[in-house]
Order: C-alpha cells, then sequence, then structure tokens
C-alpha cells in the first residue's frame, strides 16, 4: 500500500475522493482527448500505477493569464486535481516559500528528479539585453537555460511561450522569444492561446501522465487533440454563415439573433482551438458566443494581423495576391480565399434573404485599408 | 551592525519583484524595490488601429485581467468623443465589480494567507475546536457565523487531506512545508484558526472560479474577456437565446449573490479574526501618509466623476476630515520622475514630466550578469516613479477607503465603522488586553489587508446596485448595448486626445491616449503598482513600497533566512503587488517622445 501512496490514485484516494470521481474524472479526460472507450481504462491504470510527475513551472516576460486560466479549470473534480495530479514542486505564483528558500525548494526538485521533470514556461525570454527580466539577479536566459537541462519534456503555455504573443508583436522592443527558438534537442509542446483553455491545460498533463509520452502535434508543435480544428469549422454559429446570415455592425438585428460574426472581422476561420467545442469556464460561452470576434489569439503573430474589426481577405479588385503577400501566411490564403468565394457565391443565392447585405459589406472593405 | 538583506524572487505576487534592504541594529533602515522585468507594450500599440488597443493592453496584465481593457475603451471614447449606451456602461461596472471581488479573494487565500496562517500547525489543529471558532466567527450584521462548512467533521476531512498531500510530498511541495519557517514565533494563530484559513483557502480556491464566469458572460471568456470601443459586444435580445437574455442575467444575478455571501461571510470574518492576532502588524508597514484614488463605477456616463459610487480625491497627512481634489490635466500635478529608474529625459534626469509632454528614453546602466546587490545610489529598478504636486502617494483598496470615507460615502463609513468595531473587539478578546485598535489602524500592514476585505464586500454591493440599475433600463425598453456613429474612422477628428482614471484592483490607474489619422501616436499607463513599487524621486522621498518596509523589526533573523524573507513579504503582500502591469512600458531604443497636450482638448 506504501508504494501505491505515490500515484495519482492512491494520493487521491487519500485526500478523500472515491473511486467513482476517480473514474468520472478518468472519463471526462478520455472524452476530451477524444478517446475511445478502452482509452479510460488506459487512463485509470496509468493514474493508479505511475507515480507523480514533478513540475517546475518558471515565470519570465509574461501577464500570468496562463496560469489564471489553470486554476479556473472547470469540472470542479479536475480543478480539484491538479494541484494535486502533478507535483508542483515550483511555481513563484503559488508556493509558500519566498526567496532564497524559494530558489532552493527549484534547485533541490531539479536535482533530485534531474532529467524527469516536466518544465512548464509562461512568457517569453527577452534576448535583448541582460536587464529585461531577472529573477534571483539572473537573467531569464541563464534560468530558463538551466531549467531546460535537465528537463524531460517542456511544455510552453500559451500564446507567449509558443510564439511570442504581445511583447514580440512589432517591433518587439526587448527581443522577446519563445520557448522553441530557444530549445534544441528537447521535446516542446505549444499549448496555443491568450491563454489557453483550463481543460486544455490539464487535458495535456493528463495524456503525458496517462501515456508516458507526449501527445501527437501538429506542424506547429501544438497537440492535435485540441487544436485540429479551426473555430470556425466547430462554430455554433457556423450554420448562420452557410446560410449567409452576417452581423453588419454591432449590437444590429443581426447581431441580436446571434448571427455569423465574419464581417466584424472574426478570425475563426483561420484559427485553431477548441473554443467552439470545449467553451470557457465550464462551458460558458466563448468570444463568439457573447457577440465578439475572434481575435484569434491561438494563432503566431495574431497581434500583427489587425486591425481585428476587418474581415481579412480585402477583396478591392484582384486584391487578394496583395493581401496574402501582406499577411504572409500561405495556409491564411487558402482559408480566406475560401471564405471569399464562398460568401459572394451565398449572396447571390440568398440575396432575397439577406437584402440588407451589400451596403455594409462595402463599407467594411473600404474603411479598413 | 548592519547587514544587507535581499529577496528576489518575491513569490505569491503577479511578476517580478527584487527587494533589497539594510538592517541596522534589528530594524530595517534602508529599503530599495526594483521592477526586473519590462516587455514594451506601448511601444507596441503605436500605429495601431484605436479600436484595437484594449486587446494589447489588456495583455499587460493576466490577473487583474480586464482592467487595462476597460481603461483603455474609456480612453479611446474619450479621446474620440463616444458615449456609451446605459447598458453597456452597467454591464462594464458588473465586470469591473466582478473583477474586484475575485482579485481580492485570491490575493487574499492564495497569495497573501499564507504569510499569516501556519500549514504545518493547522494539521496539528482540533477540529472541533476549529468547527467553534469558525462558528463564532460571524459577518458585520450578525453575531453568529451562517456559513455552512463548519463542522468538526468538515475541518477532519480538510486536516486529513492536506496532511496526506504534505506526506507523500516532503521535500519539495507548494507549501515548502520542510524549508519554510512553519512554527516559528512569527506565526502566531492558533493552530485552530490556522486549519479555519487553510480551509478556506481550499474554498477560495474553488469559489474564485464562479465568480469570474460573470465576465465569460459577458466578455466570451476569462481570463482576457473581450471589450469594445463604442459599447458592448454582447447584445441584449429577451427574445432570443443566442444573446443575452433572461437566462443569462439570472445567471450573473445567481452569482452575484454567491459572490456577497462569500465576502461577507468568510472573507472579511477571516481577515478580522486572523490580524486580530497579529496586534503589532497594526502599527507596522504604514509607509506613506498621502493616498489618491480616481473614483470608479460611473452612473451617469463614464467622465463624469461626480456620479461615480466610488468617489475621487486625495487625503493627505491621512486626514479623514478632509479631500483634496485630483486634477489629471494639470501638468505640474501627475508626473513621472525617471532619476533611479533606467531612463533618460531630454530636459535632465532630476525633472519630472506629465504624461502628456512625456518621454521615453532607454538608459540601461543596470548590471550585464550576475549580481547580488543593486546600488541604490544608482538607477535600481524599470519602474518610474509618479508624483502628484510633488508627494508620494499610496494607491489601492486603502487608498480607496480613505478618500471614500473622507468624501462622505456613506456605505464606506458604514462597512469600515463596523469592521474596525469587530477588529478591535476581536483583537482585545485573542490578545485579553486593551490593544487600542482604532480607525487610525487602519494605516498599517494589517490594515491594507482589511481595508482589501472592506473593498470586496463593497465591490459585491455595487455590483448588486449596477445589476438592478441594468434590469430597470431593460425593463423600461432600452436594449441598446453599442453606440456606432463613430466607428468608422471616417468620423473621427485628425488629432484628438484622451485619457480615462480608473479603479484597478490595486488602485488608481490612468490612460492616456493621443490619436493621428486613425492610429494611436502615442499611449501612455499610469499604472497603481508603478505608484507603490518605484523607486525614489529626486528629493529622495521613498514610494509606498520603500516607505513601509522601513521600520520593520527583524532582530535575530539571518538574511538568507526564511523569517528575514516573511517579515518583509507581510508588507509588500499587503499591498498585492502586481509587477506585470507597474513595468509595462518601455522600450529598448527609447526613440519615442510621448507628447500629448491634454490642455489642447
Amino acid at each position: 500500500m506504501k508504494e501505491k501512496d505515490n500515484t495519482v490514485y492512491g494520493h487521491l484516494r487519500d485526500k478523500g475522493y472515491t473511486r467513482r470521481d476517480f473514474m468520472k474524472f478518468c472519463g471526462i479526460m478520455a472524452a476530451m482527448m477524444g478517446l475511445q472507450k478502452s482509452g479510460i481504462a488506459q487512463i485509470a491504470e496509468a493514474l493508479e500505477t505511475k507515480p507523480r510527475v514533478h513540475v517546475i513551472w518558471e515565470h519570465f516576460q509574461e501577464c500570468t493569464c496562463c496560469s489564471e486560466s489553470f486554476v479556473r479549470a472547470s469540472h470542479p473534480l479536475v480543478g480539484k486535481i491538479l494541484l494535486d495530479l502533478i507535483s508542483l514542486d515550483y511555481d513563484d505564483l503559488l508556493m509558500a516559500a519566498s526567496g532564497h528558500p524559494a530558489e532552493e525548494t527549484k534547485e533541490g526538485s531539479m536535482q533530485e528528479n534531474y532529467g524527469k521533470y516536466i518544465l512548464c514556461v509562461e512568457g517569453t525570454v527577452p534576448t535583448g539585453s541582460y536587464g529585461y527580466c531577472t529573477l534571483g539577479g539572473k537573467s531569464a536566459l541563464e534560468e530558463f537555460n538551466h531549467a531546460v537541462e535537465g528537463a524531460a519534456a517542456i511544455i510552453a503555455w500559451g500564446n507567449c511561450a509558443s510564439s511570442g504573443c504581445v511583447q514580440a508583436a512589432y517591433p518587439n522592443p526587448t527581443g522577446a522569444k519563445p520557448v522553441h527558438k530557444l530549445v534544441h534537442g528537447k521535446p516542446v509542446v505549444n499549448v496555443q492561446g491568450c491563454p489557453p483553455i483550463a481543460d486544455v491545460m490539464a487535458g495535456v498533463i493528463v495524456y503525458y501522465i496517462t501515456f508516458g509520452r507526449l501527445p501527437e502535434l501538429d506542424n506547429m508543435g501544438r497537440p492535435k487533440m485540441f487544436y485540429r480544428d479551426r473555430i470556425h469549422d466547430t462554430c455554433y454559429r457556423r450554420a448562420f454563415y452557410d446560410a449567409g446570415l452576417f452581423v453588419q455592425s454591432f449590437d444590429d438585428e443581426n447581431a441580436k439573433k446571434g448571427y455569423c460574426l465574419y464581417y466584424m472581422g472574426c478570425k475563426g476561420p483561420n484559427t485553431f482551438n477548441s473554443c467552439g467545442v470545449m467553451r470557457w469556464n465550464d462551458c460558458i460561452s466563448y468570444p463568439i458566443q457573447s457577440g465578439h470576434p475572434c481575435i484569434g489569439c491561438a494563432e503566431p503573430g495574431y497581434f500583427d494581423q489587425e486591425p481585428f474589426y476587418q474581415h481579412l481577405p480585402s477583396v478591392n479588385g484582384i486584391g487578394i495576391e496583395a493581401t496574402a503577400d501582406k499577411i504572409g501566411a500561405a495556409a491564411t490564403v487558402a482559408t480566406l480565399a475560401g471564405v471569399a468565394i464562398h460568401a459572394v457565391v451565398t449572396n447571390v443565392q440568398k440575396r432575397k434573404l439577406i437584402k440588407n447585405e451589400d451596403e455594409p459589406v462595402k463599407n467594411n472593405e473600404v474603411d479598413g485599408n | 551592525m548592519e547587514i544587507k538583506v535581499v529577496v528576489d524572487p518575491v513569490t505569491r505576487i503577479e511578476g517580478h519583484l527584487r527587494m533589497e534592504a539594510v538592517v541596522r541594529d534589528g530594524v530595517i533602515t534602508e529599503a530599495y524595490s526594483t521592477g526586473t522585468m519590462v516587455r514594451g507594450i506601448e511601444i507596441i500599440v503605436k500605429d495601431r488601429d484605436p479600436r484595437d488597443v484594449w486587446a494589447f493592453v489588456m495583455r499587460v496584465c493576466g490577473v487583474c485581467t480586464s482592467m487595462h481593457g476597460l481603461a483603455s475603451v474609456r480612453s479611446i471614447e474619450n479621446a474620440l468623443g463616444i458615449e456609451i449606451p446605459y447598458n453597456a456602461e452597467m454591464v462594464r461596472n458588473i465586470m469591473l465589480a466582478t473583477l474586484q471581488s475575485r482579485d481580492h479573494l485570491v490575493h487574499f487565500y492564495q497569495l497573501d494567507a499564507l504569510d499569516w496562517v501556519d500549514i504545518v500547525a493547522a494539521l496539528k489543529a482540533d477540529p472541533a475546536e476549529a468547527s467553534r471558532i469558525a462558528q463564532s466567527l460571524s459577518p458585520l450584521n450578525s453575531s453568529y457565523s451562517p456559513w455552512g462548512e463548519n463542522s468538526p467533521g468538515y475541518f477532519s476531512d480538510v486536516q486529513r487531506r492536506v496532511k496526506k498531500f504534505v506526506e507523500a510530498n516532503p521535500k519539495n511541495n507548494l507549501f515548502s512545508t520542510n524549508r519554510w519557517c512553519w512554527g516559528s514565533k512569527l506565526y502566531k494563530l492558533p493552530p485552530e484558526v490556522s486549519l479555519i484559513g487553510l480551509a478556506h483557502y481550499l474554498q477560495a480556491l474553488e469559489f474564485q472560479k464562479e465568480i469570474c464566469k460573470i465576465q465569460t458572460i459577458f466578455g466570451g471568456k476569462s481570463p482576457h474577456p473581450n471589450y469594445l470601443v463604442g459599447g458592448m459586444a454582447c447584445a441584449i435580445n429577451m427574445q432570443d437565446p443566442n444573446a443575452i437574455n433572461m437566462a443569462r442575467l439570472a445567471f450573473v444575478k445567481e452569482i452575484a449573490e454567491q459572490v456577497s455571501r462569500f465576502a461577507n461571510e468568510v472573507f472579511l470574518p477571516d481577515c478580522l479574526a486572523i490580524m486580530a492576532f497579529y496586534p503589532e502588524w497594526a502599527h507596522i508597514g504604514g509607509g506613506l501618509h498621502n493616498y489618491l484614488s480616481y473614483g470608479d463605477y460611473p452612473m451617469n456616463h463614464y467622465g463624469d466623476f461626480g456620479n461615480c459610487l466610488q468617489k475621487q480625491g486625495i487625503v493627505m497627512n491621512r486626514d479623514l476630515s478632509h479631500v483634496e481634489p485630483f486634477d489629471a490635466k494639470r501638468l505640474d500635478g501627475l508626473q513621472e520622475f525617471v532619476n533611479n529608474a533606467w531612463y533618460k529625459y531630454s530636459v535632465g534626469k532630476d525633472k519630472g514630466l506629465h504624461p502628456s509632454i512625456g518621454e521615453t528614453v532607454f538608459d540601461y546602466t543596470g548590471p550585464t550578469s550576475q549580481f547580488d546587490w543593486l546600488p541604490g545610489d544608482q538607477p535600481y529598478s524599470w519602474i518610474k516613479t509618479p508624483r502628484y504636486m510633488g508627494h508620494p502617494m499610496e494607491v489601492g483598496p486603502l487608498a480607496r477607503l480613505a478618500v471614500n470615507y473622507a468624501s462622505g460615502n456613506d456605505m464606506t463609513i458604514d462597512i469600515t465603522d463596523r469592521a474596525v468595531k469587530q477588529w478591535s473587539a476581536l483583537t482585545d478578546k485573542f490578545n485579553s488586553r486593551a490593544c487600542g485598535i482604532d480607525r487610525n489602524s487602519l494605516f498599517s500592514t494589517a490594515g491594507r489587508i482589511i481595508a482589501r476585505a472592506v473593498d470586496a464586500v463593497e465591490a459585491a454591493e455595487y455590483m448588486s446596485i449596477c445589476y438592478n440599475k441594468l434590469i430597470d433600463n431593460i425593463k423600461a425598453g432600452d436594449e441598446t448595448m453599442f453606440n456606432g456613429s463613430k466607428w468608422q474612422p471616417s468620423t473621427w477628428p485628425s488629432d484628438c486626445m484622451g485619457f480615462s482614471l480608473n479603479e484597478a484592483p490595486r488602485g488608481a490607474l490612468a490612460h492616456y491616449s493621443h490619436i493621428t489619422h486613425g492610429k494611436i501616436a502615442n499611449y501612455q499607463m499610469v499604472v497603481p503598482t508603478t505608484w507603490n513599487a518605484s523607486p525614489r524621486d529626486p528629493a529622495n522621498l521613498r514610494s509606498a513600497f520603500e516607505e513601509s518596509i522601513i521600520g520593520t523589526p527583524v532582530a535575530g533573523f539571518a538574511p538568507d533566512s526564511p523569517e528575514m524573507a516573511l517579515s518583509i513579504i507581510r508588507t509588500l503582500h499587503s499591498f498585492d503587488p502586481c509587477m506585470a502591469c507597474a513595468v509595462h512600458l518601455y522600450d529598448e531604443n527609447g526613440t519615442v517622445v510621448h507628447k500629448i497636450d491634454i490642455n489642447a482638448q
């Protein structure tokens, strides 16, 4: 029995969770990760038998929104478990010790679990000057390299650590760099979003514990299980898009009916995230459901793709190519060209139904330039 | 004997803060507060569409998420002359109150409580006694605790679970059970009160995520909900499931009621009881004597500060009988200095500049390799030093309390007076002597923590007021949420300026914007923690952090000891530092020169 105490299950049981709670949690996790029914047993087995993973959580140039999202995990069980599922040895946001004793704790865990711990990184690392971010009198880069050394894998939380976010937007005054540009020869998972959805963060960690390896990643280092689909493809307003029913101005009659926000600048068509499926804060809502277009916060460089309220393909005559050059992302072009053509065709087909369509669209196209 | 002390990293705060102190004869006699991280967000928003800026500056901070977004849309609307619909104003107020309530709760339980609550001692407490004490910790309007989870079984369960957690993970864990000074004489709570604190730490961790659902309903997600220049994007339609309808509003109401309960029945009683065991901290950490608050919760339209539920002004010399006015446009009023920060000014490093004519020129002279001590006679921080008419000011919940008390805000006076009375009674009772706690005791480390709990109780009240106003207005037939008359850039003046004054959870927040030809020419933020955490000004006056640390007794503690760090962070945590906010503005090349002439408006 003594040995089992080190496992997640043993630990949870000690904390007063029942077998039923535990299996329910495994079921939620399996469903979230898109596993088949047998996957539940796999998760349960892993959590019952594997010792807890040690985690070092570092903060560099960031706003702490990732940690803030993390503590908002939706299902109560998940929220309760997360502080206990893993062994969070160092996190300067939550840990009790400060100053020297805090650094000792980190160093102690890193030495003891060398080669085994997961390094979670929140924020970018500045490369412009030594003084742009220091911790305990050492530069962020030194701290980062030191922590990377003994890490089994690195989880890059959020858009900062994955792709730079706001501080790396033009002109990137501090030379802020995301994790994958500073690490070689270690696995890096980019858990995108500003911040990522809490359950997605939990899901990535549970996957690692369950299978003993990182989840399958796409070509941008994101776990496919959460970032496979565009928000547009899973959006509950998609039906309005397909029917050619669009909001033309905030708070107009169409906005009050919850029509598609494409012409308000929605970046759902080229943003890969699970907002539409998982939704936020206990499935309460997501930006589009609350009437605001998606600003694409799970995509690299989204702050340099504003203006946010202009729909991306500025189809002025044959302007697609020019726009494409400016955006500089082939995938975006294909998507947007598709959207533009779809919109035109739909408009022609459903002109009667949506006779309020033409003029505002023109407005949108003209003044954004 | 003189010893040098460094606390870096200061944990359980947002961002990166370093504190250096000099100890003479067992007392801290000098203190240097350093912001050790920069990003340069003000430079990044330059030349962007003003309607987008809220999203950039919201990323200044994910803890007080939504605050900079709100401040930004207000500033842009002020520049462009946009008046937003009443419904949108109320929704923004509700979201602000949501932030205040949640932020204060998380700060006290998750970030501050472990400075006072002894986790290890809690594991040895008698659950039955804890239950008895918990039931006696009543809200201000009652003589018993109506809170449900107070049974001996409940406390025994919490104790058992945490015990197992610590035993399974004895060496390195989040509660630092083998590296922190648990059991030290600095921890004075009876084990049973520590157990109550620990139980509520866990309750608050669960409850905080409920509170932010209000922001998710109106803003789509939390952290970082969506705002909109001209109103809010969440349309109201009582006849449609795809908009803000009765079901959604009822959800908001439900959470608002829970928020009020938690603040009144758990948060404030806990703070009063815990601080009652630390009467000496009612005399430590007072710091400055001047308090600034901008006021918030506009009830007519933003900019009409006379109609704000929370009042604006300055209290000088802790004189609660008088409030001085604050003038945002006065060029010799609000000024920022860089004499001890890593920047320079064209007018000389010792001059102060109003944000409207401010300059940001990078001048990093700090260390370029690993360092132990930053010399205090040279610039030592990324934080500029704000002053009003040359005076350092404290901002935050205590400043809000002082200004609203002195302004005759009935709600503040009522709650404050009753809270102080209860604090005083509990202190006398727990220490078995007359401890002399009165209204002036609020100007201290303990008082600042209590002021935050009072602020949370008020925020819950403001949330309820604004919710009722919203419902009344919808009832009267107004479902408007957005004013699109100046949405198109073609309707904007070619050159305009604006500003907003806001009350963030951590205090007075100002955003200044300058728009030319439809783009941001300049954007400047003067942030609460910039006021509190800044380095010394040219007159060698300290800001709030440094001033408050001076005089802290630390006799017998080694420089690297947990006791030394604890003595320092207790006061720092009472401010709830937010370092990402404090240092958000500066660029590498420093080529940008700020020129906003507010008087030209």
